[in-house]
């Protein structure tokens, strides 16, 4: 501190001269035009060698009791010029980049499309999710050969040799008709194998690939999937039957959709049911009179959907299963009509042919 | 089976409701509706009429008749008629002015060649009887004149067309469905075969059964003195065509009524034609016979038929023979009701393509009990009808039939559905559809063949029907009825309580399923697989498996090939493609040309799918397995040892441009290289790495080929799991594809996910990189010199990259050069310049000494 006090040298603290250099300033930063002519603003009102600044380091020179006084009034002209340096430099910046920025415009239209996606087929997605709705309620997913040995896909599930049901399965034969060789009609073999390779209890789903000697059409091809579900347990009823199938439905089509059964032949299932799911579409509304009609449903109010009922306790029987303890439940569906009615798919030729413009809009999941 | 309600009605006493209503019950009964028609809804003003003056007109081109009508009104009416089948005198039936016809045709008064018509004077075919008609319907002299023809003929009627299933035989009748209705609406029902039979004398014709198997019951009556100019009256006629048959004579109308009405198929013969006793039996080697259809059939030893002295004269339930058969002629008629082996007929009818009323019912099971009746109801129509007198005789024939006993405890159905009927509703019901209830067991389970001959197609043995049995408390004793051969187990009785008590009712749970494992490695797998090749730009197809010669030959796969062994079907939807598939690629390719073809040039497709790889030396069939128990092991692995290997196997195929041209400038061709990169990306899905070697494998491009392998864990050799690259241009030509097509084939089956990824150690030193440029001969394989160089550079290396293949004239003549940074880096400390520069040279050093690779410049 120095105790030498010089009166002359004081002057740039008198109260007008620092009011003059706080106004200069603020002048000159509001004059400014760009960043640059703002840094030399800055510089020279708020620099190492602007009058503010010589005048601050002049309190050291005055009395001690003038310096309290002094200090207040320089640094709150050295505050307001920093404020007024800052919000300018904003602004300028602001505009700078406003201007550069906009320079740089794109046009972000342009397509970019060099390797476009692919996509899975919508029978296999449909399958998979499907599958997954099981697999959240505990199943398993089960496989099986699509060349089948005849036992499997007819013997041990209760279709004997001269069966009417039998012959209504347009079965294509492999090698020679004795061969105990066919392609699979059904999912329903994989039941077999499953009671006869896994430990009681199953609950497993079965999607996969079968084949009927049918003509493609709209309606029909010789190899469609089908998915199939399989329950084995104590204590198994149809009750529980049809409490998975609603949550099933649920999983599928949304809440409070549900299904319906009607009795229907199978040879194994014992009861058997032909399974209805409630139009997911208009809710069963389009049934009642008066009622927009409904294109999904074709205003039935209900979807024919697949077969299903409880096990056939010969089924348990030829796969070792005894059915005084043990019973279940087994369903199916048809994925290709699935599709039809879930996606609004109406020709099953196109589910066939692989043409891509037809697979690409599905995606990765249905 | 079409059911008109009229027919109906007769036998059970329906509420007043719609028919919509009464299917709808049927359907929830298990009957399940498959469409309803309406008949003659839309006739009015037809009434009965009788013609009391019939004046010709003459000078026109064909007969007009003017013809003065009563018609129960005051005054007669004039009605001009181009028919002349009618005399004066005749009862017809008459459309008034502002009567409609069916299909909306409207009758009015109008003048016609010079007089007055009122009204139109109608044949069967203008009331919707027939399809066509050869004149004026004429009814009988006593009909009341003025009565509404409508309600006269029964021509108001509903038809419901009920979808019948397998089991259910006995719904292939009026009976059976109208029992059905009866429980459904819960109102009586009179049993049409519920008839008195006359006390008989004596046999009707010689008859016996050779073979016990093949029938259980043979009945014949005969009638004598048939007219066979005699006509099946309209009210027949009618029903007939509402229920879907033609009319053909009064004697074979008569056979099939009863046959709708009750369910027995009856066969008529003409008398005069049988020579000695008949016998049904099966057939002996070398018979034939000559059917109703002029063929003359070859008979199998299987066969069921109806002999006399002369030979076979019928295929029992199938088709019958042209000798015997009725004609114009026949007067003496011999009518046959039986109960034949359901199996038995079904394999005549399969073995000789013979589908027919009959043998639909037998196949799925007929009433044993009904032959007497059945057979007594004809002779009843032929005498009333046909003006025939019936014979005192019935020939009866029968083999012993012990019946079917069930026992199960009276909870039995509560258990199966998961809801409490109580024990009165379960015996009500099995009453309801004609069951035998008695307390207490039976004792043994019953043997095998209950219900008569092979009944159904079910196979039963004692020892099955005691593993069937169900045990249990408060047990109760049911005898099926002879009209249900289905009831034989005792889920069978539960379903038909379940049913007749409404699936409707059904309560809804869902069980706690104990917790799964989710999906396989391999399922993830193979949908990891397929979103991978989806997000590179491909798309996936599910093609037909089956493929033929000529797909093998524009394959070029050679003769000895193991594609080559495929697997045939009998019975392939087409001869130019009978065998499966033994690669994936001939789907996709001809699925690549359809999408070409329909103007996606650009396109890139895959498949996961099996292929049937049959072993040279597997036994040639299955053994079809016993199913009363559980086989032994040696028993299935006799059927998996016949069947072809069917692994996974995922292919992809790819044509046009696989990046596209586009306003940042041209595209690149889709090329081998894209084929070897699919594999890799399904590689990398399963977490293997994939071995690239040149090869030659057909259909590929003999210089644009490569074998993928995978290193068996095992025994560390590499495994070939597949190949890519680009097609032979003459496959490509074949498929009609563009040229450069390339394609990929891997067996995804080979592919096994190896366990979880191990971590590794992320270093946070700084990365030391060097570039480093190597001049080999042109065939040399780059994958050998990185291999070398990996393997020389050691441990610091952190990656490598190949980021420039020259082959200008500054590599040399034959040589190429090529150009790679490697990464450099330690987990503990900063690399030196020094110790990166040593492993760069030891890397060098190897791909020397390996590949005979030096540096350029050097």
């Amino acid at each position: 501190m120095s105790n030498t006090y010089d009166p002359v040298e004081v002057t740039p603290l008198h109260t007008d001269e620092v009011a003059k250099a706080q106004d200069d300033a603020l002048a000159a930063i509001a004059a400014a035009r760009d960043l640059d002519e703002l840094k030399q603003a800055r510089l020279a009102h708020a620099g190492d060698r602007s009058p503010i600044a010589l005048a601050n380091r002049e309190i050291g020179a005055l009395p001690p009791a003038a310096r309290a006084e002094a200090g207040k009034r320089i640094g709150a002209a050295r505050k307001a010029i920093g404020a007024a340096v800052a919000a300018r430099q904003a602004e300028l910046e602001a505009e700078r980049d406003a201007r550069v920025l906009i320079e740089e415009t794109v046009d972000v239209t342009l397509p970019w499309d060099r390797v476009p996606r692919g996509a899975r087929h919508p029978l296999t997605t449909l399958q998979e999710r499907v599958a997954d709705a099981f697999v959240a309620m505990g199943y398993e997913v089960a496989e099986g050969p699509e060349l089948e040995g005849e036992w499997f896909n007819f013997d041990a599930l209760n279709i004997a040799p001269d069966h009417p049901a039998r012959s209504d399965h347009d079965t294509f034969f492999v090698e020679s008709t004795g061969s105990g060789k066919v392609l699979r009609t059904q999912t329903s073999p994989v039941q077999i194998r499953t009671l006869l390779s896994r430990a009681l209890p199953v609950y497993v789903i079965s999607p996969g690939k079968v084949f009927r000697t049918d003509e493609l059409d709209a309606t029909h091809t010789p190899v469609f999937h089908q998915v199939e579900g399989l329950a084995v347990d104590k204590g198994l009823t149809m009750a529980h039957l049809k409490g998975t199938l609603d949550r099933f439905a649920e999983v599928m089509f949304g809440e409070g959709i549900s299904t319906r059964f009607r009795p229907n032949y199978f040879p194994f299932t014992e009861p058997s049911a032909e399974m209805d799911l409630r139009c997911f579409v208009c809710r069963g509304s389009s049934a009642v009179p008066g009622n927009p009609p409904c294109r999904t449903c074709k205003s039935e109010g209900w979807i024919e959907w697949g077969g299903c009922g409880m096990v056939n306790p010969r089924v348990l029987i030829a796969c070792g299963v005894d059915p005084s303890v043990y019973s279940g439940f087994a369903f199916g569906m048809g994925i290709e009509r699935t599709l039809m009615f879930r996606h609004n798919a109406d020709d099953m030729r196109d589910m066939v042919e692989g043409d891509i413009r037809f697979t690409l809009p599905f995606g990765l999941e249905v | 089976m079409k059911v008109p309600l009229s027919w109906l009605r007769e036998y059970v006493d329906l509420p007043a409701v719609t028919a919509h209503e009464v299917a709808e019950r049927l359907t929830a009964a298990g009957l399940k509706l498959e469409a309803i028609s309406s008949h003659g809804h839309e006739i009015k003003n037809v009434v009965v009429g009788r013609v009391l003056e019939i004046e010709e007109l003459t000078g026109f081109k064909k007969p007009i008749r003017h013809c003065r009508v009563e018609v129960g009104e005051a005054t007669p009416r004039e009605i001009i008629c181009g028919a002349v089948n009618f005399t004066e005198g005749a009862v017809v039936p008459v459309a008034l002015p502002g009567a409609v016809l069916p299909g909306g045709f409207e009758i009015g008064s109008r003048k016609t060649y010079g007089r007055l018509s009122d009204g139109m004077i109608c044949s069967e075919a203008e009331l919707g009887v027939a399809d066509s008609s050869p004149g004026i319907l004429l009814l009988p002299q006593d009909t009341r004149i003025g009565t509404d023809v409508v309600e006269l003929l029964g021509l108001r009627d509903e038809v419901l067309e009920l979808e019948i299933t397998p089991d259910k035989g006995f719904a292939l009748s009026i009976r059976g469905v109208a029992r059905e209705a009866a429980i459904a609406f819960g109102v009586p029902f009179r049993d049409p075969a519920a008839i008195e039979l006359p006390a008989a004398t004596g046999e009707s014709w010689p008859a016996s059964i050779g073979d016990p198997t093949a029938c259980d019951r043979f009945v014949l009556r005969s009638v004598t003195g048939f007219d066979p100019a005699a006509e099946t009256p309209l009210w027949m006629r009618v029903r007939l065509a509402r229920a879907g048959m033609r009319s053909v004579s009064l004697a074979v109308d008569v056979t099939n009524y009863v046959m709708l009405e009750l369910g027995q198929p009856l066969h008529a013969f003409d008398r005069s034609r049988l020579s000695g006793a008949i016998v049904v039996r099966r057939a002996r080697p070398g018979e034939s016979l000559e059917t109703l259809d002029h063929v003359t059939r070859t008979l199998h030893e299987d066969d069921i038929l109806i002999t006399d002295a002369s030979g076979p004269i019928s295929m029992a339930g199938t088709m019958g023979g042209l000798h015997t058969e009725i004609s114009a002629e026949s007067a003496d008629i011999v009518i046959e009701a039986a109960h034949f082996s359901a199996t038995g007929i079904a394999r005549e009818s399969r073995r000789h393509n013979l589908v027919s009323e009959a043998s639909k019912r037998f196949e799925r099971g007929v009433d044993r009990e009904l032959p007497l009746a059945a057979s007594w109801r004809a002779v009843q129509l032929l005498t009333e009808l046909g003006g025939a007198v019936a014979e005192p005789g019935v020939t009866h024939a029968q083999a012993e039939v012990a019946p079917v006993t069930i026992t199960i405890p009276a909870d039995h159905p509560d258990r199966v559905a998961g809801m409490a009927y109580g024990r009165e509703t379960v015996i009500r019901r099995l009453e309801q559809v004609g069951c035998t209830v008695t307390e207490g067991a039976a004792g043994a389970p019953a043997p095998a063949g209950g219900h008569g001959v092979a009944a159904t197609g079910v196979v039963s043995t004692a020892d099955l029907a005691g593993k069937l049995a169900v045990r249990g408390d408060d047990l109760i004793t049911v005898v099926p009825p002879s009209w249900r051969p289905d009831l034989t187990d005792p889920n069978d009785l539960a379903e038909e309580v379940i049913r007749l008590e409404g699936y409707d009712r059904l309560p809804s749970v869902l069980p706690h399923a104990p917790a799964g494992a989710g999906l396989t490695e391999n399922q993830r797998l193979r949908r990891r697989a397929g979103r991978a090749l989806a997000l590179s730009g491909y798309a996936e197809v599910l093609s037909y498996p089956f493929v033929g010669a000529r797909d093998l030959d524009d394959l070029l796969l050679p003769e000895d090939d193991p594609r080559r062994r495929v697997t045939r079907l009998v019975n392939p939807l087409s001869e130019d493609e009978p065998y499966l598939r033994t690669t994936l690629l001939p789907g996709l390719l001809k699925t690549l040309a359809r999408n070409v073809g329909r103007g996606s040039a650009d396109a890139a497709l895959f498949e996961i799918g099996l292929v049937y790889r049959p072993e040279p030396d597997a036994p040639g069939a299955a053994p079809v397995l016993a199913v009363d128990r559980r086989p032994t092991p040696e028993e299935l692995a006799a059927i998996e040892r016949a069947l072809p290997r069917q692994p996974v196997r995922v292919a992809a195929v790819l044509a046009g441009e696989f990046e596209r041209s586009g306003w940042w400038g041209r595209g690149r061709q889709a090329s081998w290289a894209d084929a070897i990169e699919a594999a890799r990306t399904i590689a990398r899905e399963a977490g293997v790495e994939l071995g690239v070697r040149a090869d030659r494998h057909e259909p590929w491009h003999p210089g644009r080929c490569a074998a993928l392998s995978v290193t068996d864990p095992e025994t560390g050799e590499q495994v070939i799991v597949g190949h890519a690259g680009e097609l032979h241009p003459r496959v490509a030509e074949a498929y009609g594809l563009p040229p450069r097509t390339a394609a990929v084939e891997l067996e995804l089956s080979l592919l096994a996910p190896s366990g979880p990824v191990q971590a590794p150690a992320v270093s946070s030193y700084p990365v030391a990189t060097q570039d480093v440029a190597l001049i080999v001969p042109v065939a040399t394989p780059v994958a050998d010199v990185e291999v070398a160089l990996r393997e020389g550079a050691g441990e610091l290396l952190e990656s490598i990259r190949l980021f420039d293949v020259y082959t200008g004239a500054q590599a040399g003549e034959g040589n190429k050069s090529l150009a790679y940074t490697l990464r450099f880096r330690a987990p503990d400390r900063t690399l030196t310049v020094e110790e990166t520069t040593a492993a760069r040279a030891a890397a060098v050093a190897l791909a020397g000494e390996r590949t005979g690779a030096q540096l350029r410049g050097a």
